[in-house]
């Protein structure tokens, strides 16, 4: 990955990039065709760029670019002209001897993980005439979708703020900003009045969208038979199906040891954990994104977790990380956000009330708060399906309203709210209590969730074609259980309980406050290892097929509903390899 | 009303001998005083039968109370079993335990020297008022400026407690104390006759170092809920339950509200009197979650250290009291300790309960206490089921028999060796049903499945 440093600093884009590195180098599979990134820890970025070169220094370009807009850039060069005053560095090979000096003070370990984290964000390049919105949703359809949502939301959001009397933003005085600095660390000792407040939508709000999702183009009446679909997804996506699967999750395979099945007790520490654990040792040491994203495939220990995890996301936690947080909370001392008693009701109404995380209460708000007011989440909008929605500022008194995109006047000043273009509905802290458990600053605490949502969560709660996006998880779901488990399923829809009727919500928040809390940091290790979401249907269809027996024997919805009401007790690692190698299909 | 006093020598008890086939009872009268989950317990014990104030019994769950006042009275049958020992209050009061921990510690010191006399540092620097008040001043204006808490020695569940920072607050305190204690001469329960003198007349406190870093998550302090089986004290045997839990102050820890004492006391008994305390919310973790966490901050080493630590207390603090606690092969006594955790990761004991409350707060609360209750009494064994060598029984694991007990771990790589780990497993995997269908015959008169 030399080569790397290189075009960093020449703005040369030779296509020397893939590959051949002492390093592992990020792997460029297809993205056009399904077989997608699973062999190894893998990267989108286009196919056809294999061959071609002209799309992969296109990709190189952009992330050039990205990061010469970053610290990282200017430490590097910092460092590299610190490097010109050493002996050992001759006039004749400059170049070498820089590069290898930047190679031995770890620098280039660092440029690495930038740019590995970089292809995992980066958006997969289109057709070049095609137009920015193709990139972030191909299909015209799934957009409009998206859009119809969206604007429901904002008409939700605006009548709340008119039938309350709230404005969206507004200045705190200066009292009242003394008064949240000084309880900042205690903010869910305060008990405000949210009884008039409504999350703006509910998972099953929004699985009712994707339910009535139709592709124009497709004609359903051939699709009898055989293919014909039971479930309530009715768009053609093609997601994969078991064989598929165990190809792309090789590495949860009976043969291979996982942490979360033979870290038991009664299985000898020598066998699997105590190597697993030197190992995890040594990847934090070597402090690479890419060979600590592999590792987590097969589990992180508890002990190196928090480290590792950051390490994938290469969160760094860098002074200007701090800085930025603390802007962030000055933001939301200065400012009052309609959004913010979203926030705090759904705070109140999930994790203070679940066993485990009602102690991070405080810690919740710490960081939602101050994630409502970070425009740089808005980034991800450049491949998320979702657009953010604008507000206008209406004439002399400054009202905020909220407006379809294109409907604003032109002398209206257009800003986008909340300011990181999010709203968050009933269940959204979830995404962010299990880390909770991993990090005990606010700040770094902050970094890994902003990055696990803009690599993830947000797929959770937008209509997209994406493999990670929830419509195709749902398709999945309902593909697998159909498949696995036909009669099971069959049963279920007679009686009127739709299997994915009670799947959905545990998709949408990724199983959060379901799971035991251990069981849930096992199934994350595997989002991160694979990186990617279908993890979580093959789970939900595990699930009923672990309780299949007794969903066999219920006559209603309510009834299934309570046989799954409750799965702290189960242990994903053995449901999730039963399910995909040791089954019959 | 002749009772053989049984001092308990070193007998043969230690190897526990075989019971004889056919030892078990089918049937067992238990008396039971307090209504709460142990009653549950008991009542669904196959084979067990409640009996009523007067009649004969062969197991009795009663308070600290029916003991003193009729156990000195009874004739005990070999079989029988009881709740406590005689003179269990050398543990679990306040003041007697610092007292009898400082006379260990000094005799460590003595015999083995100031290394080993060092482990006995887990309790927070502590005095009795009156008796030691010159020494607690001494000591008060040397350590300027630190908090310092006050507790009466004989009341549980964090009645009488406050917290100071002034000698003044206690001059107060002591004008005040006087004329409480008028009042409270009824309340001095199990006070020995050298006790009785002048210091009757007032209550007694103890003087505690008040712990001013506590380990905080998310800003709040929590202590941990151990319970500790001790079933002999000649020889020694103790067993750990792997279940607890850690209680948390509902509010948010800050030295500078000193007042508040709905901060710095984390007993679910006071938390139930803060103004904004709601019953449905339960603020408590299981030891598991809790050992998790830590093991996610601080790696695994430093927990295992830790939990290391915790053990050590159990184990100084029942050797401490041993040759004073008077044995007796009826009694068998189940341990609520208070661990507290400063920043450093250090456990300090706090408190132990002889009667720790068996109320449960929660659905989850009443099925861990229900498991913890079934075991005691499957430790205790009334049935004859178990071989006396067991090292686990349910979610307890022997932790001392008259010397420490070991796991035996067998090492792939050198065949045969076993290390010397402690057969302890606080706060983790409670694999008691399992352990329990392989562990115990069926109940008598019961067919094995």
């Amino acid at each position: 990955m030399k080569q790397w440093s290189t075009v960093l600093f020449t703005d040369e884009c030779r296509v020397s990039v893939a590959g051949e590195g002492e390093a592992p180098a990020p792997r460029l599979p297809s993205y056009g065709g399904r077989r997608r990134t699973c062999g190894r820890p893998g990267v989108r970025v286009p196919a056809e760029v294999m061959d071609e070169g002209a799309g992969l220094s296109l990709a190189i370009a952009q992330v050039v670019r990205r990061l010469k807009a970053t610290r990282l850039h200017s430490q590097l060069e910092r460092e590299a002209k610190e490097g010109l005053r050493r002996p050992d560095i001759a006039v004749g090979s400059l170049r070498d001897d820089v590069r290898r000096f930047l190679a031995a003070s770890g620098w280039e370990r660092k440029l690495q993980n930038a740019v590995y984290r970089e292809l995992h964000v980066l958006p997969p390049p289109g057709h070049p005439a095609a137009s920015p919105e193709h990139a972030k949703e191909p299909l015209a359809y799934m957009r409009e979708a998206q859009a119809g949502w969206e604007r429901r939301i904002l008409k939700s959001l605006n009548s709340m703020s008119t039938e309350l009397g709230v404005p969206l933003a507004r200045k705190r005085p200066a009292p009242e900003q003394k008064e949240l600095s000084n309880k900042w660390n205690e903010m869910g000792t305060d008990e405000p009045d949210l009884s008039q407040f409504r999350p703006v939508y509910a998972p099953k709000d929004f699985l009712e969208v994707l339910i009535s999702l139709r592709n124009p183009n497709h004609d359903r009446s051939e699709e009898v038979g055989a293919q014909s679909q039971w479930g309530l997804i009715q768009v053609p996506l093609n997601v994969q199906d078991v064989a598929q699967m165990r190809e792309a999750f090789a590495d949860l395979a009976l043969n291979i040891g996982q942490l979360g099945i033979d870290d038991h007790t009664h299985v000898p520490a020598d066998l699997f954990e105590s190597e697993h654990v030197r190992l995890g040792k040594r990847v934090v040491s070597e402090q690479d994104s890419a060979a600590a994203q592999q590792y987590s495939r097969q589990g992180c220990p508890t002990g190196l977790r928090a480290e590792l995890w950051a390490l994938i996301l290469n969160s760094t936690n860098e002074p200007e990380d701090i800085l930025n947080y603390d802007q962030l909370k000055a933001g939301v001392i200065q400012y009052d956000l309609l959004v913010d008693n979203l926030i705090y009701k759904d705070v109140k109404l999930t994790a203070s009330n679940d066993d485990y995380y009602f102690v991070f209460e405080d810690f919740l708000y710490q960081v939602l708060l101050c994630f409502s007011r970070d425009t740089t989440v808005l980034e991800h909008f450049s491949y998320n399906s979702a657009t953010p929605p604008k507000s206008y500022i209406q004439g002399l008194y400054g009202v905020m309203c909220l407006c379809v995109p294109g409907k604003a006047g032109e002398e209206d000043y257009v800003v986008v709210y909340p300011p990181n273009g999010v709203i968050p509905f009933h269940g959204f802290s979830m995404y962010v209590a299990p880390l909770c458990f991993l990090y005990n600053e606010p700040c770094k605490l902050y970094s890994v969730f902003k990055e696990m949502y803009i690599r993830y969560f947000f797929r959770l709660h937008s209509i997209s074609s994406s493999p990670s996006g929830i419509v195709s998880l749902c398709l999945q779901f309902e593909r697998l259980l159909q498949t696995h488990l036909p009669q099971l399923f069959y049963h279920l829809r007679e009686i009127g309980a739709q299997p994915l009727r009670i799947a959905f919500k545990w998709m949408v928040r990724a199983f959060s406050g379901y799971l035991s809390t251990d069981q849930l940091l096992l199934l994350w290790d595997r989002i991160l290892g694979y990186d990617s979401l279908e993890i979580v249907a093959v789970l939900a269809a595990a699930v009923f097929a672990f309780r299949a027996e007794n969903l066999m024997e219920v006559t209603s919805l309510s009834s299934a509903e309570a046989v799954l009401a409750d799965l702290s007790t189960l242990k994903v690692m053995p449901l999730l390899q039963i399910f995909l190698f040791a089954t019959v299909i | 009303m002749s009772r053989s006093k049984q001092t308990g020598g070193p007998k043969s008890n230690y190897t526990s001998p075989k019971r004889k086939e056919g030892e078990g009872r089918s049937t067992v009268r238990y008396r039971c005083g307090l209504s709460n989950t142990i009653q549950d317990v008991l009542h669904q014990r196959p084979g067990w039968i409640e009996v009523k104030d007067d009649c004969e019994w062969d197991f009795n769950w009663c308070d600290v109370g029916w003991l003193r006042e009729n156990f000195d009275h009874s004739y005990l049958e070999e079989h029988v079993r009881i709740c406590h020992f005689r003179n269990n209050y050398e543990l679990t009061r306040k003041n007697l335990m610092v007292k009898n921990l400082k006379r260990y510690r000094k005799t460590l010191e003595r015999e083995a020297g100031r290394l080993e006399a060092a482990k006995c540092d887990f309790f927070p620097r502590t005095f009795e008022l009156p008796n030691e008040y010159h020494l607690f001043v001494e000591e008060f204006k040397r350590s300027q400026g630190s908090t310092w808490i006050m507790k009466p020695v004989a009341r549980s569940q964090g009645k009488g407690i406050f917290l100071f920072r002034k000698l003044k607050d206690i001059m107060d305190w002591k004008k005040v104390a006087r004329q409480i204690t008028v009042e409270m001469n009824t309340f001095v329960d199990g006070t020995r006759s050298d006790d009785q003198r002048e210091e009757n007349q007032v209550e007694s406190y103890v003087a505690q170092r008040y712990i001013e870093n506590p380990y905080l998550i998310s800003g709040r302090k929590f202590d941990l809920r151990v319970y500790v089986l001790v079933t002999s004290y000649t020889p020694l045997k103790a067993w750990l339950y792997r279940d607890g839990f850690a209680r948390f102050s509902s509010t948010r820890f800050s030295l500078s509200s000193i007042d508040d004492q709905y901060v710095h006391l984390t007993n679910v008994a006071v938390q139930k009197t803060a103004p904004d305390y709601d019953p449905e919310k339960d603020c408590k973790w299981q030891l598991q979650q809790l050992r998790r966490y830590l093991t996610a901050k601080h790696g695994r080493e430093t927990v295992e250290r830790l939990f290391q630590d915790i053990d050590n207390i159990f184990v100084r603090s029942l050797l401490s009291v041993q040759k004073v606690i008077i044995n007796d092969k009826h009694c068998f006594e189940l341990y609520g300790y208070d661990i507290l955790l400063d920043q450093d990761l250090k456990p300090w004991l706090i408190e132990v309960n002889a009667s720790p409350s068996l109320t449960a707060s929660s659905q989850e609360d009443y099925e861990m206490k229900s498991c913890l209750l079934e075991d005691t009494l499957h430790v205790v064994d009334m049935e004859g089921r178990l071989t006396g060598k067991e090292k686990q029984v349910g979610g307890f694991d022997l932790m001392w028999n008259d010397g420490p007990v070991y796991r035996e771990i067998i090492h792939f790589e050198n065949l045969g060796s076993t290390s010397l780990t402690a057969n302890t497993h606080l706060g983790c995997n409670n694999d008691r049903q399992k352990q329990l269908r392989y562990l115990l015959k069926p109940f008598p008169g019961q067919k094995r499945a």
